[in-house]
């Protein structure tokens, strides 16, 4: 683990330099304070930045043509808003997010010469409603259990299963694999993938409740 | 590889490939055997680039999320006669529908139990997370008892000794109080942490706000927002505003991390007491007073006594049931 000591102020005597704390700024993130940055910023990311990807999937798509490029995108401001907040994070994340994605979708328009700037006009309206607190995403258990069993629904039946074997009855890997009589490759294959998709409809899409607001 | 067209699946399904292999690495972590050499090779994968971690972080807390499924589970008995899981395998559409009816009964019925009272504690070095049935969470500290009530009305917790954080589900109609001592906080739907040392009673608002009423009926109780950290004794009350990121550091535990910031020797040693069973004991007062910077692994102890060795120049005794600390 990292660790610096400093002699404090009234110990001046000893010729002990302070050693200036890792910022996380020029910090590798193999280095051990860095550790510790990458976990708060985890705590971070998940408790401040994910809840918005409904909201960030919904204002990429609208001001965006090329649906192919969404995926990319998002994943361009996560990198983005993470690199920063790793310096300092931000007061107001949903402000701050859409921000960064607006200057990326600009930036875009500006390099490729792809999409006429008019394109991205609107991209005002939403940036003065940017700051306005978003919609009550506290979901009650019920509603969240409810969410999570639809999103299951939607899994192609083998990944499915394979999820509900491992999340509902507890299995491993291989007992899943025996359970359903495939190799452990085909079930790592459908566990990845079920995950994969359920990470998009639990992020990416609004709820049932939300979107009626 | 065996099995029908429906096992294999599609070659780059997935839109992007770091997803699909983050995906993959939080599936192998969780479902496989997992070995010292796997952690390696997933640290150096995420080491290679932001974009790896930020996706691994992405499907790790989809998978978390997936934990609440369990609740889904039937009780024993249920599952005596025919296997769930064929059952599943076998449910046409219409069939599924009545899986989630039937589900959310058995789901509804797992919840209830825990609005009785019932007390939750970890021992020295312990750290737990307990989640209440309204979808509010309590993490426990090492070394910390709670009793966790809840009715139509209310919902309270009673911090009996040691940290808790708390992540409520704020519910006008049901209150979320927390009592530590004679101080009773009462939430507007937040995030915060709660820490009790017998009489002293530190609250620390990562989100939201939370009201702080006091013993004296006759003082108007304290509003704290997001940032505000609170010290309470009997008598006395004050408050400061800390950066987030301080704020942060506070809830390095989560990680089993101890993070200290200009943090005097003496109160580094007594956050390491807290963890460990083996005690650290400053032999004076001016050594107590050495300002240490860093963060270290809470149930690490000789990663900070080697410290203090080589950087202060300090002795070491180790005592067996103490480490003594001097010049």
């Amino acid at each position: 683990m990292g660790i610096v000591f400093v002699a404090d102020g009234g110990d001046a005597g000893s010729g002990m330099a302070e050693i200036p704390e890792t910022t996380g700024e020029d910090a590798k993130w193999r280095s051990p304070d860095a550790m510790l940055s990458a976990a708060q910023l985890e705590i971070w990311f998940v408790r401040e930045v994910l809840p918005l990807e409904a909201e960030l999937m919904q204002f990429l798509n609208h001001n965006w043509r090329n649906q192919s490029d969404i995926a990319d995108l998002r994943q361009d401001v996560y990198e983005r808003v993470c690199e920063a907040a790793r310096k300092q994070i931000p007061e107001q994340t949903r402000a701050f997010v859409f921000r960064t994605a607006r200057n990326l979708l600009i930036n875009r328009v500006r390099r490729e010469h792809i999409v006429p700037i008019e394109a991205v006009a609107d991209m005002d309206a939403f940036g003065t409603a940017m700051d306005v607190p978003g919609p009550e995403r506290s979901l009650a258990a019920r509603d969240e259990l409810r969410r999570l069993q639809t999103a299951l629904d939607r899994l192609p039946p083998r990944c499915r299963e394979a999820i509900v074997l491992g999340r509902i009855d507890g299995l491993s890997g291989h007992e899943i694999a025996a359970r359903m009589g495939v190799t452990p490759g085909v079930v790592s294959r459908h566990l990845a993938h079920g995950l994969y998709v359920l990470a998009d409809i639990l992020y990416g899409e609004r709820s049932g409740s939300e979107s009626k607001s | 590889m065996s099995g029908t067209n429906e096992d294999i699946m599609p070659e780059g399904i997935e839109a992007d490939a770091i997803g699909a292999r983050a995906a993959d690495w939080v599936q192998r972590r969780n479902f496989w055997d997992w070995s010292e050499t796997d952690q390696a090779e997933l640290d150096a994968w995420l080491d290679e680039a932001l974009s790896h971690r930020i996706a691994y972080w992405r499907f790790a807390a989809a998978f978390e999320r997936t934990a609440r499924l369990a609740a889904l589970r039937p009780p024993e008995e249920a599952r005596a006669g025919k296997s769930w899981t064929k059952w599943i395998r076998r449910a046409s559409i219409g069939g599924a529908v009545l899986f989630v009816a039937a589900a959310l009964g058995i789901g509804a019925a797992l919840l209830l139990p825990e609005l009785q009272e019932k007390t939750y504690a970890t021992a020295i070095g312990e750290h737990e997370t307990i989640s209440l049935a309204d979808g509010s969470q309590i993490e426990l500290n090492t070394d910390t008892i709670v009793r966790v009530r809840a009715s139509a009305r209310r919902r309270s917790v009673s911090l009996v000794k040691g940290e808790a954080y708390f992540e409520i589900k704020h519910d006008a109609a049901r209150p979320f109080i927390v009592t530590a001592g004679e101080r009773r906080l009462t939430d507007v739907g937040t995030k915060f942490l709660v820490r009790r040392n017998a009489d002293r009673v530190a609250v620390s608002v990562m989100e939201g706000r939370v009201k702080l009423d006091t013993p004296d009926k006759q003082a108007a109780p304290a509003m704290l927002a997001t940032g505000d950290t609170v010290l309470a004794t009997t008598n006395t009350l004050s408050v400061t505003r800390k950066p987030a990121q301080e704020l942060f550091s506070e809830l390095g535990w989560r990680h089993g991390l101890l993070v200290f910031r200009h943090t005097m020797l003496g109160e580094a040693a007594d956050e390491f007491n807290r963890y460990n069973a083996q005690k650290l004991v400053i032999a004076d007062t001016k050594t107590a007073a050495l300002q240490v910077n860093g963060t270290f692994r809470a149930n690490d102890v000789e990663a900070f006594t080697g410290a203090a060795q080589e950087v202060f120049g300090l002795r070491v005794d180790n005592r067996g049931g103490e480490i003594v600390i001097s010049r």
